[in-house]
């Protein structure tokens, strides 16, 4: 299935990822192709069947919803790119 | 010369008679993690630290006080949390980024007196059959450098085949324990989802995710896997299932009924010596007194692309967390909020993530959800169910590891498809959530290694590893 130039740049607009004219048309082509490829599971039947959301067959354990301090703001803040003493600083917002 | 050690038993005589020391056993291996560089398998070694740490467990061994897995040193893939070190999933978006807590896997063998040794090159967010994606070089082959490892665990797997380390956790979301373990000629297992925490491992594909060992024998496996599993408080799809003592069921000699699909050995990408030596390995065990059998598995072709949609569609969920706002790489070209999140992320994921990411928000993208996602996951219940038939009347499910043997760096990398259909048989344990393991059994004309994969059902690793300890007994 050919997906075209306006797809890639609207899923690339929804993943937050951007491609310059170059590694558009290249990014365009392996999409189509991947598509191509999984299409194949329209050959089988899946009339009645529901979807497999969950691996376990067991149901899952849920641990008590209890308020927990378990890293201090500094260390919230120890791998952020840019930072002050207490917050994540970004890139001016708003424009004047 | 230094004594290189190929079982724990080994390691825990030598212990135990005084001839050696947790110290000596790692500076050992650091020597050789020194002389072996160029296979770039370590991303990063924690060399005094190790040190210090096998100090410790000396200290505690004279004591009489130290943990089951006093004197064994493992190596992490550099996708497992370790509390203070770095992890980056060997790519850099994760430049710089130490961990605030440990994987509960890394916890649990700590508590057992495990020293870890350094953190393993591997493709970028485990997403490769190669070790080619990495943001930090290829991994080499130590058994032929001009080969790939395989991937994406193929620092892992190359740790323990060149003897940098006793062990080494890996990750298998669609064959990545397996496949490598098979291209470097030693045991690699992948759990029953469920049976293994996923705390603390950087999430690809949630659903699909298992950490495992790579290991020289049976015995070591079955010890790291007692260590390893069971409930998590901290991971809901963990399941409460009791651990069994793997280690005391490895001597059962039972004979077992097992079955392979015709459509995997009449598969045309399958090397036409692996087929032969195949099927002789079916005749050798049905002479042993096992049953074997060909079953039809009409599902083969749409396994990789079930694969491809669900686990493209949960990375692409997953990987949204890599902001350039929290953690990570920043790119210096950002100017505003937005193109701090496109310029970040495109500039710090490689390709493959990329491609990966852009599949995976196309298929959840509306207006091809329920073509798409919907249906891969019917697709995937189809296939659970069949499987789970066949395994009630078979123990195992054999079949080869992967289609070849190790092939040259840089051969496929150009070919997303070719490199995808790599992954044609580790990838139905990890849709089915089965428990899977390769085995180190051949060695080609052509002189390279390749495993036959043994998968299980749910839950039973006792027999996947009691069986698997018998065969590779045998060829010794």
């Amino acid at each position: 299935m050919a997906v075209d130039k306006l797809t890639v740049k609207k899923i690339a607009t929804l993943a937050k990822l951007e491609f310059n004219e170059e590694q558009a048309v290249s990014i365009q082509q392996d999409l189509s192709r991947m598509l191509d490829f999984v299409n194949k599971l329209n050959e089988v039947d899946t009339e009645d069947v529901e979807p497999l959301v969950y691996m376990l067959n067991e149901r899952p354990t849920l641990r008590k919803d209890e308020p927990l301090q378990e890293i201090s703001q500094q260390e919230a803040l120890k791998n952020a790119p840019d930072k002050d003493t207490d917050f994540f600083k970004v890139p001016k917002v708003i424009k004047r | 010369m230094e004594k290189i050690y190929s079982s724990f038993e080994a390691i825990q005589q030598d212990l135990k008679t005084q001839q050696t020391t947790c110290q000596l056993i790692v500076k050992a291996y650091l020597h050789r993690i020194d002389e072996n560089k160029h296979l770039n398998a370590f991303l990063e070694v924690f060399a005094d630290e190790a040190l210090e740490k096998a100090k410790q467990i000396d200290a505690k061994i004279t004591q009489n006080k130290a943990g089951k897995l006093a004197g064994m040193v493992i190596a992490i893939k550099d996708n497992i949390c370790y509390k203070d070190h770095k992890v980056s999933a060997s790519s850099k978006i994760l430049d710089n980024f130490e961990s605030l807590f440990s994987a509960t896997v890394v916890e649990r063998l700590l508590a057992e007196d495990a020293i870890i040794i350094g953190r393993t090159n591997c493709d970028e967010f485990a997403m490769g059959s190669s070790n080619e994606n990495s943001a930090f070089g290829n991994v080499l082959n130590p058994i032929d450098n001009s080969k790939v490892p395989g991937g994406s665990s193929g620092g892992s797997a190359v740790a323990v085949k060149a003897n940098l380390c006793l062990v080494a956790l890996g990750s298998d979301t669609g064959g990545s324990i397996r496949q490598p373990a098979s291209f470097c000629d030693i045991v690699g297992l992948k759990p029953t989802y469920g049976r293994v925490s996923r705390n603390g491992l950087i999430a690809y594909a949630s659903s699909f995710d298992q950490i495992g060992p790579f290991t020289n024998n049976i015995a070591d496996a079955a010890l790291v896997m007692e260590v390893m599993s069971g409930a998590d408080k901290m991971d809901s799809t963990c399941s409460a299932q009791e651990v069994p003592q793997y280690s005391n069921h490895l001597n059962d000699k039972k004979t077992y009924k097992i079955t392979y699909f015709n459509s995997c050995i009449e598969n045309d990408g399958l090397d036409a010596e692996i087929k032969a030596q195949f099927m002789a390995f079916v005749e050798e065990l049905r002479a042993a007194g096992h049953t074997v059998e060909a079953t039809d598995f009409p599902y083969l072709d749409y396994l990789v692309p079930t694969y491809y949609v669900l686990t493209t569609a949960e990375a692409s969920s997953n990987l949204a967390r890599y902001d350039g706002v929290h953690f990570g790489y920043r790119s210096p070209n950002a100017v505003d909020l937005e193109s701090t999140y496109l310029k970040s992320r495109s500039e710090g994921f490689g390709d493959e993530v990329k491609r990966r990411i852009m599949l995976g928000t196309y298929v959840l993208s509306s207006g091809f959800y329920d073509a798409y996602y919907t249906k891969a996951q019917k697709v995937r219940r189809i296939l659970k169910t069949k499987t789970e038939e066949i395994l009630s009347d078979y123990d195992f499910i054999l079949s080869p590891t992967s289609p070849h043997t190790p092939f040259d760096l840089g051969k496929q990398i150009d070919d997303p498809i070719k490199m995808y259909l790599e992954d044609i048989y580790t990838v139905h344990a990890n849709l089915t959530g089965l428990p899977s393991i390769s085995l180190p059994l051949n060695k080609h004309s052509n002189g390279l290694p390749y495993g036959f994969q043994l998968t299980a059902k749910s839950f039973n690793e006792t027999a996947l590893l009691a069986f698997s300890h018998q065969l590779l007994q045998n060829k010794n």
